[in-house]
């Protein structure tokens, strides 16, 4: 890497002379290793899915949740490192909390996202901080407003979108979001989509076991966060298998 | 200064008056005993005040307006303590333009509603001031909120306050209707108003209206034979 | 109304300029120590009194334990002083799906400490462990939140009935704006006390082990006997239930009252 040993990669305060801060990348190379996290957005809901790596068989099953409920009507998807993830999560929940006790009613998502690109930013401009290696999908519904879906990154940027990817595949992820017609969808089908884009860009070779994460926020669930029922989270999974199944099948058939 | 017509509870009439303290209107605060009114409509809301402002028994202001602005169609019907309202009405605007700024987009009534409770909450103990909260918003339509002194929330389809509202709850639990039109709410209000200013000494003078609807507000003034009147005797 | 009061201020004040002058000139008053000049009154700091009253209030608010959960009841109303002037004011709340409160005195403090549970709820949901609020808990953590306030000498001033099942039980309790709390099989605040309790004992006593429908039609029974006997009551009012199926608030029922006794009577 270019910015090794030139001394410019020391510090969040300082720019190297072609104008990049390396810390806030070298955040992002944090995020670039951590297991998948997609959100999808559709017509009537936004919906979350985690690719969990399950790093050691030693560890509880369900053991180190990646997708958060900031409040009642917002979710969030985090890649990256868990520990900076859940201050992020945290700064977020106290943001819900105290807009609702000021002004009596429920955060709009383009507002919280914007107090958390500023937090996160913070930490890209001081010597004595480190930025987060983290990222975070966040979403909502608002019955007149409809859903809401936000991506912020290390260096505190953030953008609005139907389908994001955060994490190791996020290229692979995007790639086969771009074949949906995501804005059209409702949340029971991007239900299953979310899971079938998550076992596709699993990489079987490289990270050996994964927990599936689901969660919904939209009409189905009268505008709260939750996690996606038993049964439809099964669905869903079978769904993914078989729709995996059908693609190794008429690869061989290429073949 | 009192705006004029509040009720017992809300007096600052000090219980002892010593006689070297000469006329009320030489220490009385100015408030405004007052009538007061905030009604919701298919589509809008109408407000409506007298014009009253109170320094004990002395009129310090005749033609005040008590329909004070806190964006463009959000507004607040002020009864009390004049100076603790206005400062109260001035902090939440400006609580409203700066939230609005970084939201990018108008507030909402319920916003403004809870901004003025935890102030009216929070120093219930200093304050008195009983404000009612009306305004139009795309999310909520016409909405009527009720703050009275203690700071205490509640929204309303209709509601009335200050010392000259006891005077009429017969008269509008009477001839409320649900979804009005526009000009019926009015006229409700206009009676209303009138009928309270003519029993409370503390209210009085001109009856102000304003209407809000998505296209902002439109502000009326009754004067004089404009007034309605009803029995007088 | 706070009022700052001024021990040295208040003389001069109160003095007046046309009367005797005071019986004790020029010193310390009668029981009190000397105060030199230019020197502040013995404690150099102003009181503070906070002596707030309750504005906007809620009535009675009766529990009763039955067989199998508990019922919490209260009317709408939300008293000015006499005046009526609020009677949409909803005061018993599901906090989760275990259990109910109900609530009388100032609606602004419930208001306040409503906002607190509610958060206090949202958190224990966001934080996703399983786990959920139970009903001691929560009259545990009300006494401690009330007596706190009465140790600042500014109260909230209200009564909580807290109801809801604690590991399959049906729990019950009180606490009040001193923090004075206590658990029984039935609980009626205000004048509730006076009135709704004796038939309330009356009717456990007769009947141990009530049903629901049992349940309800005593407290039905006391709901009228209050709106009959209560200035500040309203026939409208509220009705929660909580069993281990967990916490149903009714929509706003109507007292059935009756009036025919008034034919019998004639003269005063």
């Amino acid at each position: 890497m270019s910015s090794i040993g030139t001394g410019y990669d020391l510090s969040a305060s300082q720019f190297s002379p072609d104008g990049r801060v390396f810390q806030v990348e070298y955040a992002q190379k944090a995020v670039e290793n951590s297991g998948t996290a997609i959100g999808l957005r559709g017509k009537d809901g936004v919906v979350f899915a985690v690719e969990k790596l399950v790093q050691s068989k030693l560890y509880e099953f369900g053991a180190n949740k990646r997708i958060f409920t900031v409040d009642s009507h917002v979710g969030m998807a985090v890649a990256g490192l868990l520990a900076d993830a859940k201050q992020i999560v945290e700064t977020s929940r106290s943001e819900c909390a105290d807009y609702r006790s000021q002004y009596g009613s429920n955060i709009p998502l383009k507002y919280l996202n914007d107090r958390v690109s500023m937090f996160m930013h913070a930490y890209t401009l001081y010597s004595a901080v480190r930025p987060f290696g983290c990222s975070a999908i966040m979403g909502s519904y608002d019955p007149i407003e409809g859903p809401a879906m936000f991506v912020v990154d290390s260096s505190g940027v953030s953008h609005g979108y139907y389908g994001c990817a955060i994490g190791k595949a996020k290229q692979s992820a995007k790639t086969e979001m771009e074949k949906l017609n995501l804005a059209n969808m409702s949340c029971r089908e991007l239900v299953k989509e979310a899971a079938r884009i998550i076992y596709l860009v699993h990489d079987e070779l490289k990270d050996k076991a994964f927990e599936l994460e689901l969660s919904w926020v939209g009409e189905a669930t009268g505008g709260r966060h939750e996690r996606v029922p038993k049964e439809i989270f099964q669905e869903a999974e079978k769904f993914a298998n078989s729709a995996l199944e059908d693609d190794s099948e008429s690869d061989s058939e290429d073949a | 200064m009192a705006l004029s017509g509040m009720t017992s509870q809300m007096s600052m009439t000090p219980k002892f008056q010593h006689n070297f303290m000469g006329p009320d209107w030489l220490h009385a605060e100015h408030s405004t005993g007052t009538s007061i009114m905030a009604v919701e409509y298919d589509g809008g809301v109408i407000i409506g005040a007298d014009s009253r402002t109170t320094t004990g028994a002395y009129i310090a202001n005749r033609v005040t307006d008590k329909l004070t602005r806190i964006s463009d169609s959000i507004y607040c019907c002020r009864s009390g303590s004049a100076a603790d309202t206005q400062a109260i009405a001035d902090i939440v605007a400006y609580h409203l333009e700066f939230l609005s700024l970084e939201q990018g987009e108008p507030p909402l009534v319920e916003t403004a509603a809870n901004i003025f409770r935890q102030l009216c909450y929070d120093y219930r103990d200093q304050l008195t001031a009983g404000i009612i909260v009306a305004g139009w918003d795309s999310r909520k339509g016409g909405q009527v909120y009720c703050i009275p002194v203690g700071g205490m929330l509640v929204r309303q389809p209709l509601s009335i306050g200050g010392s000259g509202s006891t005077y009429v709850y017969g008269y509008v639990d009477a001839n409320y209707k649900d979804n009005m039109t526009r000009e019926e709410c009015k006229k409700f209000v206009t009676n209303s108003l009138a009928l309270a200013m003519m029993r409370d000494g503390s209210s009085g003078g001109v009856v102000r209206l304003g209407a809000i609807d998505k296209t902002g507000i439109e502000r009326f003034v009754f004067t004089g034979k404009d007034i309605p009147k009803f029995y007088e005797g | 109304m706070t009022k700052r009061v001024n021990t040295t201020k208040m003389a001069q004040f109160g003095s007046d300029a046309f009367a005797a002058k005071s019986f004790w000139h020029n010193g310390p008053a009668p029981g009190a120590s000397y105060n030199f000049p230019n020197m502040r009154s013995s404690s150099g700091e102003e009181e503070m009194q906070r002596s707030q009253t309750p504005i906007t209030t809620g009535t009675s608010v009766l529990g009763l334990k039955f067989d199998n959960g508990v019922i919490i009841c209260a009317d709408t109303l939300g008293s000015y002083g006499s005046l009526a002037r609020f009677r949409d004011c909803q005061r018993v709340m599901k906090v989760n799906n275990n259990i109910a409160v109900g609530v009388g005195g100032d609606y602004a403090d419930f208001q306040y400490l409503k906002r607190v549970i509610d958060q206090k709820i949202m958190d224990e949901h966001i934080a996703d462990d399983g786990f959920a609020l139970k009903p001691k808990a929560l009259y545990t953590w009300l006494t401690r939140v009330m007596y706190n306030r009465r140790n600042k000498f500014d109260p909230l001033w209200n009564n909580y009935v807290v109801g809801g099942m604690q590991e399959g039980v049906p729990f019950l309790g009180a606490v009040d704006l001193r923090g004075m709390a206590y658990q029984d099989r039935h609980i009626a605040t205000g004048y509730g006390s006076y009135i709704a309790l004796p038939l309330l004992r009356d009717a456990a006593d007769k009947n141990p082990n009530m049903s629901l429908q049992q349940a309800k039609e005593i407290m039905e029974k006391c709901l009228e006997v209050l709106y009959y006997r209560d200035a500040r009551s309203f026939p409208k009012y509220q009705m929660a239930i909580v069993t281990a199926e967990g916490v149903t608030v009714s929509d706003v029922l109507e007292v059935k009252s009756n009036w025919e006794v008034a034919h019998m009577i004639s003269g005063f």
